[in-house]
């Protein structure tokens, strides 16, 4: 009987480990955490529709401090999960580390580039998506005054800013763009108060649209608008139903499909390591148009838009990138 | 938009900021003149934070929030007598274990109570302290100079706003004019000498820190029930830390602490404002300077620079009757 048993864990210990090299699903979400109705919230929507696809578990790692980001990360290369996705600009330094000790292991990040042969880089043209609304902001807004809240002070967050200031622009060219950043630390992305001090100091100032790229204090940032009868735009999901009204639309960042693919491909075995953009023309990013917002959106408003999607597209409008050269000029 | 204007709104957003930091920095003065050394002003506000928010939510009250608030805050605040005037723990420590506790316990909790990864469910504005429209400032708000000083400075907040700067005077009545007031100062300078006049030294401060409790709390609802319309983890954002600057800034005495509350709040309502934008002769003013400026400024003043911070003589020694 002994015999029979140890066998059989034997064989169950094989089969699993067998199991193990094939598809282990495993993500690591940002400092933001799981549920911030933004950026890692997208992740988790992309990871839930993966596992009722295709009924497979996704391990998920939520890290409540930088030094975790990196234990978190290991932990799941050495539990041979496969692939690992690492969400956030901010994992960049534990993952480049973590790849080089675990060759073996397939990972991905959104947002940022790890440049290891074995890591997929997504990124985002948010320049793109931001210019449309920064577009949007333009047209709506009757004090020819719009604003802009980031969250912590980075090259990415000037990158929203600058593409937003640009589409604004190319509205109204005399339109003034306000900008403010939270904060130079990632306590800058929780500071829902400061958020809505920076907006009212906007709003003070005549800015009537406000676009937030905050992480959760952009959450701040639109009660503000709420409380003062202003618009402000949404930014990584789509943010329209906080505040039905209020919310002009969503700059979103399809990162719930990006994580979703980069699963599907490994197991399908089509994965492939290096740097994936994805802006308007491969889908991920555009602009929220649904339920909460349409009465805010004109017809002239949403036929224009779809003119300037068009014309980012085909290469007709240059969208300047804040990264390029740490710069915005355009 | 005139000169005039932006200093009013300036200054309306330098009260809007300072008026958790007083209602904080009032809590710590109770504590500190006692002669306990409250660095958990920041997890008591966290706390109070984070019970308002759900408490005003389920009950969709901004009041019983409120008094949740207090009682969780309370409640934390008796936690670090228990362990520093009973026990004579070391008071740092406690405080700190407090911060560290409330900031775990808050987003724990959030996840288990709400789903939404330690967020509280979006307040309606029928569970918000919301702002308070003065009798005739409709009326007045084109009345040049005079309307826009009433209709923004003046009027305008909420409620909370009010009861923070009233409390000013209020504390300065406890503690200068009233018999524990002084029994609290002589605790806080000689224990000795009030045990020796026949009064519990204990008791005196655990009153303190149920005074300390109260005003902590109402700051930590103020932020998630008025200022913003959630809990989000972290939000108090070292602002209890900021409130303790502006205690030892302002030297231990409700008036002047207040003034110093409504300095640092000056300082972040201008910095929000300079940002980006060109100072003549100077150009553009790093934003990372005038961040950091209360925190200078507090440092120049511990070196004795701005005048000597003459902490009560007894603070952060417990109290031992007999060796």
């Amino acid at each position: 009987m002994k015999k029979v048993l140890a066998v059989t864990g034997l064989a169950l210990l094989v089969a699993s480990q067998v199991q193990a090299e094939e598809f282990k699903p495993a993500v690591v979400y940002g400092l933001g955490g799981k549920f911030d109705k933004s950026f890692n919230e997208s992740v988790v929507n992309g990871v839930a529709r993966f596992t009722k696809d295709t009924g497979i578990k996704v391990f998920e790692f939520e890290p409540t401090n930088t030094p975790q980001i990196e234990q978190g990360l290991s932990k799941m290369a050495k539990r041979k999960m496969n692939p690992i996705i690492a969400v956030g600009f901010d994992e960049a330094n534990a993952l480049e580390k973590v790849a080089k000790e675990n060759p073996e292991s397939k990972f991905a990040i959104i947002d940022s580039v790890v440049d290891q042969p074995n890591v997929e880089s997504i990124v985002f043209k948010e320049q793109e998506g931001s210019f449309l609304v920064g577009a949007l902001a333009a047209m709506a807004s009757k004090s020819g005054k719009v604003g802009f809240v980031g969250g912590m002070d980075i090259g990415l967050i000037r990158r929203f800013e600058c593409g937003y200031e640009q589409g604004a622009k190319y509205i109204n060219k005399d339109i003034t763009v306000y900008q403010n950043m939270t904060g130079s630390t990632p306590e800058a992305w929780n500071n829902p108060g400061k958020g809505g001090e920076l907006a009212k100091s906007q709003f003070d100032r005549g800015a009537d649209v406000v676009f937030a790229a905050a992480g959760g204090t952009g959450l701040g940032v639109y009660q503000a608008a709420a409380d003062a009868h202003k618009y402000a735009i949404g930014v990584d999901s789509n943010q329209n139903y906080l505040h039905p009204g209020v919310m002009l639309t969503s700059m979103v960042k399809s990162v719930d499909v990006a994580a979703y693919n980069t699963f599907k491909e490994v197991q399908d075995g089509t994965w492939k390591p290096g740097v994936k953009a994805l802006g308007l023309a491969e889908n991920g990013v555009s602009w929220a148009y649904d339920q909460y917002n349409k009465d805010l959106i004109t017809a002239d408003m949403k036929a224009k838009m779809e003119e300037i999607q068009a014309d980012i597209v085909s290469g007709k409008i240059q969208v300047h990138d804040y990264m390029a050269d740490n710069a915005c000029t355009y | 938009m005139d000169f005039y204007v932006i200093a009013v709104l300036t200054l309306d957003a330098t009260v809007r900021v300072s008026a958790p930091l007083i209602l904080a920095a009032l809590a710590g003065l109770f504590s500190e003149r006692s002669g306990v050394v409250d660095i958990s002003l920041e997890g008591k506000m966290l706390a109070g934070a984070f019970t308002a928010a759900c408490v005003a939510y389920l009950a969709n009250s901004a009041w019983m929030g409120l008094a949740a608030a207090i009682v969780v805050s309370w409640s934390l605040a008796m936690l670090h007598g228990f362990a520093c005037i009973t026990h004579r723990g070391n008071q740092v420590v406690s405080g700190v274990a407090i911060n560290i506790l409330v900031a775990g316990l808050s987003i724990v909790l959030g996840l288990v109570w709400f789903h939404q990864g330690g967020q509280t469910p979006n307040l309606p504005n029928t569970a918000r302290f919301t702002e308070i429209v003065l009798p005739g400032a409709e009326a007045v708000k084109n009345v040049p100079v005079l309307g826009e000083l009433y209709y923004e400075l003046i009027g305008g907040h909420n409620i909370l706003v009010y009861i923070a700067f009233a409390a000013v005077p209020v504390v300065w009545w406890i503690v200068y004019r009233s018999r524990f007031g002084l029994r609290l100062r002589a605790v806080g300078e000689n224990p000795k000498a009030v045990d020796t006049a026949g009064i519990s030294v204990a008791w005196l401060r655990y009153r303190a820190l149920m005074l300390n409790g109260v005003l902590c709390g109402m700051a930590g609802a103020y932020i998630s029930t008025a200022q913003n319309a959630q809990f989000v983890r972290d939000m108090t954002a070292g602002q209890g830390y900021m409130a303790l600057a502006a205690l030892i800034f302002g030297k231990w005495r409700p008036v002047p602490v207040m003034f110093a509350c409504l300095l640092f709040g000056f300082l972040d309502a201008v910095a929000v404002r300079l940002q980006g934008v060109e100072v003549p002769g100077i150009g553009v003013v790093p934003v990372q300077l005038i961040e950091s400026l209360p925190y200078i400024l507090t440092v120049v003043l511990l070196a004795g620079f701005i005048g000597k911070a003459i902490a009560p003589k007894a603070i952060g020694e417990p109290y031992t009757k007999e060796r």
